[in-house]
């Protein structure tokens, strides 16, 4: 089997930020259902929290190809 | 797009790989002048025409066309601009949030668009340049406003935290605030139109290898990486579109960041 470890590297930094994300949405959600009025400000509250932990993956994403291109 | 028939012509399936991205030029003496540039230059002429063509008739009871535009206007207006910057300063940056959002939308859009399918945002050089302006545009209103060392202090020292914690507090929000942004700003959308794209073009470049050089059972999976393609270039649609909404909306935010007295 040949490939390269960067691959397997992503996939575990993708966990984290999944695992964020998740956690934002899953808020985001509680707080419309008890609250449906709030759902026009929480909703750049819950897209910037969504895009601050989504950042981790995509530094891994660039880091996994500009490691791919010096290995 | 030279991966389907390279796909083709070679022995085994060769998955789409980052040189998918780059263009040759048209004219030999125009290196700048690629895909990515004509699709950009289309974006702006479209863009323009069809905004001009809903605010032309300036009628006191919009028609369809008029009322469409003014939606697509009061949606940055007011959805974006005026709740994030807050209404004492919003009206100045309107129209940059404006045609960020909406030049992000199609550039990114065109990713789905058949016959152009591909996103001018996954070439990195674009994010660049419109991070540079965000970047420009929220430290110049944050100086303006407050002076530079009031400005650096507002940005660094978080109010309410213990003397004792500074030494540790401020090299991190210097790093977060005035180097972190730009990079996860820029990367943000240009990763996801990357791997959205790179994403499609290994279901549908699995799909026609799948079907066309492999027999048997193996093109029932040609038929379920078909299937797939079509679902994720659904999902691309929404990503395409989100993250045009997310890179307006930081925007706006770090402009309200720079404006505001306490951090």
């Amino acid at each position: 089997m040949t490939g390269t470890l960067n691959t397997l590297g992503y996939g575990l930094a993708a966990i984290g930020p999944g695992i964020g994300v998740g956690i934002v949405f899953a808020a985001y959600i509680n707080g419309v259902a008890r609250q449906p009025e709030a759902r026009g400000m929480l909703q750049p509250i819950a897209f910037l929290g969504f895009a601050l932990s989504e950042a981790l993956a995509i530094l891994g994403f660039v880091l996994f190809f500009i490691a791919g291109g010096a290995g | 797009m030279t991966t389907s028939l390279a796909a083709l012509g070679a022995e085994g399936f060769q998955p789409p790989e980052p040189n998918d991205f780059v263009f040759a030029p048209y004219f030999d003496s125009l290196p700048w002048f690629t895909r990515p540039t004509l699709q950009l230059l289309l974006s702006v002429g479209v863009i323009a025409g069809l905004f001009y063509l809903t605010a032309k008739p300036r009628a006191m009871v919009p028609g369809k066309l008029q009322f469409a535009g003014e939606s697509a206007y009061a949606f940055v207006r007011n959805g974006i601009a005026r709740d994030i910057i807050g209404a004492r300063d919003f009206k100045r940056f309107v129209p940059w949030l404006f045609a960020l959002f909406y030049f992000l939308i199609l550039n990114n859009l065109y990713g789905i668009i058949p016959y152009i399918q591909f996103p001018t945002m996954s070439v990195v050089a674009f994010p660049y340049v419109l991070t540079a302006i965000s970047y420009i545009v929220f430290n110049v209103v944050g100086i303006a406003r407050h002076g530079f060392l009031r400005y650096v202090k507002i940005m660094t020292v978080p109010s309410g935290v213990p003397f004792w914690l500074l030494p540790i507090i401020v090299p991190i929000e210097f790093m977060s605030n005035f180097l972190v942004r730009p990079i996860t700003l820029s990367l943000r959308l240009f990763a996801n139109m990357f791997a959205g794209h790179l994403l499609i073009l290994v279901f549908a470049l699995g799909a026609e290898y799948l079907l066309i050089e492999s027999a048997g059972l193996l093109k029932v999976a040609g038929v379920a990486s078909l299937a797939l393609a079509l679902v994720f270039t659904f999902f691309e649609a929404l990503v395409q579109v989100l993250q045009a909404y997310i890179f307006t909306l930081l925007s706006a935010l770090y402009v309200a960041g720079s404006l505001t007295e306490e951090h």
